[in-house]
């Protein structure tokens, strides 16, 4: 048991708090060498300083308790003060962003999740990650249309338009699944380029999304399944997005088109009021504001599937068409640019994923990859969805490299970026599901390292 | 159990069959697309040039048009690197010959082209026609679209200056793309049968338990100019739980965002309008730097309305030889505000 006297309250905050932001440039001016020193003096001092008022207060207990707060001693808010609730003001720091440098136009950017504070599998919608080709508008649903032809006159009995009164009146199916981006973790194909998960991991989000499945539109429309092989899928943006998707994956029902995003209609940033949902397949497939649907003989080869979103390999070939998120998982608690609080027991918590099915298990080192043990894995675990995973740690104050690596249902293990340059190379933006290292050093500060 | 449950159990079942026989078609549902419809939406083009309009461009006006048009943000020769990544540089007469491009293999090129990758020429034309320019796309008619993609194809040496593309001979150039032999299917990560290995894994990783390695080779790290790229990692975390974020960069930089101004407001919409990817705050990028329309406009009484005008109509000639587009997208009182904004010095909050 811990002595509260020894404590205060548990009210100790992180190392790097202790210091002002003059004595943080000192740190750095002076190097890494002397960092630990100078933090070790740092806690002195600063313990010496609140010595006198925690022992004080130590005698009777914690001032939070012994004088209650004042939401304790006064009325609160009314209900409907917030008619569309807010996260508490607490929580500001949790937020999309964009990563500096990373593109010269936010029209055509991405914005990422910030995983590193995020909790089991659904991400918040508020907080869904943005990819945007040529900026987003906030569609009105009233004029809103989803077309669907055929390439060939023949290759359907008719081509039809249906308005979104029409999709929200046919059968539905609520599903949930993650969506991530082909360029996740893009930008560290060749080396660590980014400080923390939300940046190296967040074109990643999971939700549960609600809609029609496409087989039964596109039977409504009397396609011929044998002739047509490929569907194109479009946007209703200035970019007018398109991405061929395969039939089978029509066919077996898992492609959806989708209004609902976690019990409310998609946000305008996720596609409002119609979006397709591609289970397993990367995010640019998913199209937003979805206007039309084609059937047909042959892929496409458009833009994002010709000159973005295709592989360079070391022999200067691209892979064409690559769509499938291949196994992959990554710790997000503790993770990179932050500081760990102390030596002692953490909950060590992550997500993992799989592009062809089921997660079935996730192995966790603590020493870099040379001893794994299998982590905790919460349910429900579901196809081509989030699936969390949770694992006791026991920091001992010493160095560690954290890392966690994947299994699917296929048999399918998550790769070390050894086995994936060695096959890949270093010059591709997309696919990049390597094992993510986070060392900890003897301060608590958590950093990003790429490891064989 | 008596008549009355008996009887529901029966209508019961009735409705399950009906249900199974009366689905089959979603009655009311939609309804048929006219062939007008069909037309206005139906613009794809394929790599086999189904869908390829009729029509011709000569490189000439695909120089003109780009230049009005696409060198704001491509610049005059598509080698700008500015605001998008080059369209064009790094192919050789020789990737014309082979259909691959040297330089994705010895990495001699600074900057991945779009030549240097695409291997349709459908796949351009498409693209021009449904998306381009950037801030008014599909206003392009299709001779203004193959004079533009000859322009280019011309600046890549691909075809001769006095070249005029047409519906008729693409498929004749198609097999001059410099890297038309640069893509494979050949893997496993299309989820269908119509391509690549039927979704075998190129690369495996090993559930090793115990003793796996004998050593760990920390290959990179964060190099420390990259430290505060991101901004105050302390305020992109939560302040409570089992760790705080690491305290880097500008701490104040987060603080401003709490309370945003009309000026921070302005800035975004700066940003998320695409001004200011022409436009920096001290500094010309295509367009001139807001401090330059600030020095010229200075102390103007109809400055305001006349910019603000401009804004939304697009000028040429005063900056020089590369016009501004037009932004019809703007409403009246974001135009204003925008002005407003760079006429008081572009602050950012």
């Amino acid at each position: 048991m811990t002595e509260p006297g020894q404590k205060p309250g548990r009210l100790r905050p992180a190392p790097e708090n202790f210091l002002s932001e003059a004595e943080v440039k000192e740190v750095a001016r002076q190097g890494a060498s002397s960092r630990r020193n100078f933090l070790r003096n740092s806690f002195i001092a600063a313990a010496g300083a609140m010595a006198a008022p925690a022992l004080a207060r130590a005698a009777e207990g914690d001032p939070n308790i012994l004088g209650n707060p004042p939401w304790t001693t006064s009325l609160g808010m009314p209900v409907a003060a917030n008619p569309y609730g807010l996260p508490s003001k607490y929580e500001r720091n949790l937020v999309r962003r964009e990563s500096p440098g990373l593109t010269r136009v936010s029209g055509s950017s991405v914005a990422f999740t910030p995983l590193q504070g995020l909790f089991g599998i659904i991400t918040p919608s508020g907080l869904h990650f943005e990819r945007h080709h040529q900026g987003w508008h906030d569609v009105d649903p009233s004029k809103h249309r989803l077309m669907i032809n055929g390439s060939e006159p023949g290759f359907l009995k008719t081509a039809k338009v249906y308005t979104m009164d029409d999709i929200m009146r046919l059968p539905s199916v609520s599903r949930i699944h993650f969506i991530e981006c082909g360029a996740n973790t893009g930008m560290e194909w060749g080396n660590v380029a980014v400080p923390t998960v939300q940046y190296s991991h967040g074109m990643l989000s999971c939700s549960e999304f609600t809609g029609v499945p496409l087989r039964l539109l596109l039977e409504d429309c009397g396609v011929d399944f044998r002739k047509c092989r490929y569907v194109l899928a479009e946007g209703a943006d200035g970019s007018s997005m398109t991405r061929t998707i395969p039939m089978e994956m029509v066919e077996s029902g898992e492609v959806f088109v989708a209004y609902g995003m976690n019990g409310e209609m998609l946000r305008p940033e996720n596609g409002y009021p119609l979006r397709l949902v591609v289970p397993g397949v990367q995010g640019v497939s998913w199209v937003k504001w979805l206007r039309r649907i084609e059937v047909g003989d042959q892929p496409w080869a458009t833009k994002d599937e010709a000159v973005h979103y295709i592989d360079l390999l070391p022999d200067g070939q691209h892979r064409q068409y690559t769509s499938v998120q291949e196994c992959k998982s990554v710790i997000t608690s503790p993770s990179g640019g932050q500081m760990l609080l102390d030596t002692g027991f953490y909950n060590v918590t992550g997500i993992a994923w799989s592009g062809r099915g089921k997660v079935t298990r996730v192995d966790v080192s603590f020493d870099g990859g040379i001893n794994w043990q299998v982590a905790r894995l919460e349910g429900p675990i579901q196809s081509k969805a989030l699936t969390r995973f949770n694992v006791n740690w026991v920091w001992d104050g010493k160095p560690a490299i954290l890392q966690s690596r994947a299994v699917d249902e296929t048999g399918y293990v998550q790769p070390s970026y050894g086995q994936l340059r060695a096959v890949r190379g270093t010059k591709s933006i997309y696919h990049n599901n390597a094992i993510q290292s986070w060392k900890v050093s003897e301060t608590g500060e958590v950093s990003n390292v790429q490891v064989l | 159990m008596s008549r009355f449950s008996e009887s529901l159990l029966v209508l019961a079942l009735a409705g399950l069959s009906l249900s199974a026989q009366a689905f089959d078609t979603y009655k009311g549902l939609g309804r048929p697309a006219t062939a007008a419809e069909l037309k206005a939406w139906d613009i794809d083009v394929r790599p086999d040039f189904k869908g390829l309009p009729k029509g011709s461009g000569s490189v000439d006006l695909g120089s003109e048009v780009f230049e009005a048009r696409c060198a704001s943000c491509h610049g005059s020769f598509g080698e700008s690197n500015e605001v998008f990544t080059p369209l064009v540089g790094g192919t050789t007469r020789e990737d014309i010959k082979t259909g691959h491009v040297k330089s994705l293999v010895d990495g001699s090129a600074p900057q991945r082209s779009t030549l240097m990758k695409v291997a349709t020429i459908s796949t351009l034309f498409d693209y021009i026609q449904r998306a381009m320019p950037w801030t008014e796309p599909k206003s392009l008619k299709p001779d203004e679209v193959y004079g533009i993609l000859a322009y280019l194809l011309n600046l890549a040496e691909v075809v001769p200056a006095d070249f005029v593309l047409s519906d008729q001979n693409m498929a004749e150039v198609q097999k001059l793309m410099p890297n038309r032999n640069g893509m494979t299917t050949e893997h496993g990560m299309w989820p269908g049968k119509g391509m690549g290995n039927g979704g075998k894994p190129d690369v495996k990783g090993v559930a090793c338990m115990r003793n796996c390695k004998t050593q760990v080779q920390l290959v990179s790290s964060l190099p420390d100019y990259a430290a505060d790229a991101h901004g105050n990692l302390a305020e992109q975390n939560r302040e409570v739980g089992p760790a705080r974020g690491k305290v880097t960069g500008n701490r104040e930089a987060g603080k401003a965002a709490e309370s945003i101004s009309e000026n921070a407001r302005v800035q975004q919409l700066a940003q998320s309008t695409g001004c200011m990817a022409c436009h920096g705050v001290n500094a010309r990028i295509v367009g001139p730097g807001y401090n330059e329309v600030l020095a010229r406009y200075k102390g103007q009484a109809d400055a305001e309305t006349k910019l603000a005008q401009k804004v939304k109509a697009g000028g040429a000639g005063v900056w020089g030889s590369v016009p501004m587009p037009p932004h019809p997208q703007l409403s009246d009182a974001d135009a204003t505000a925008l002005v407003k904004w760079i006429l008081s010095g572009a602050p950012a909050k």
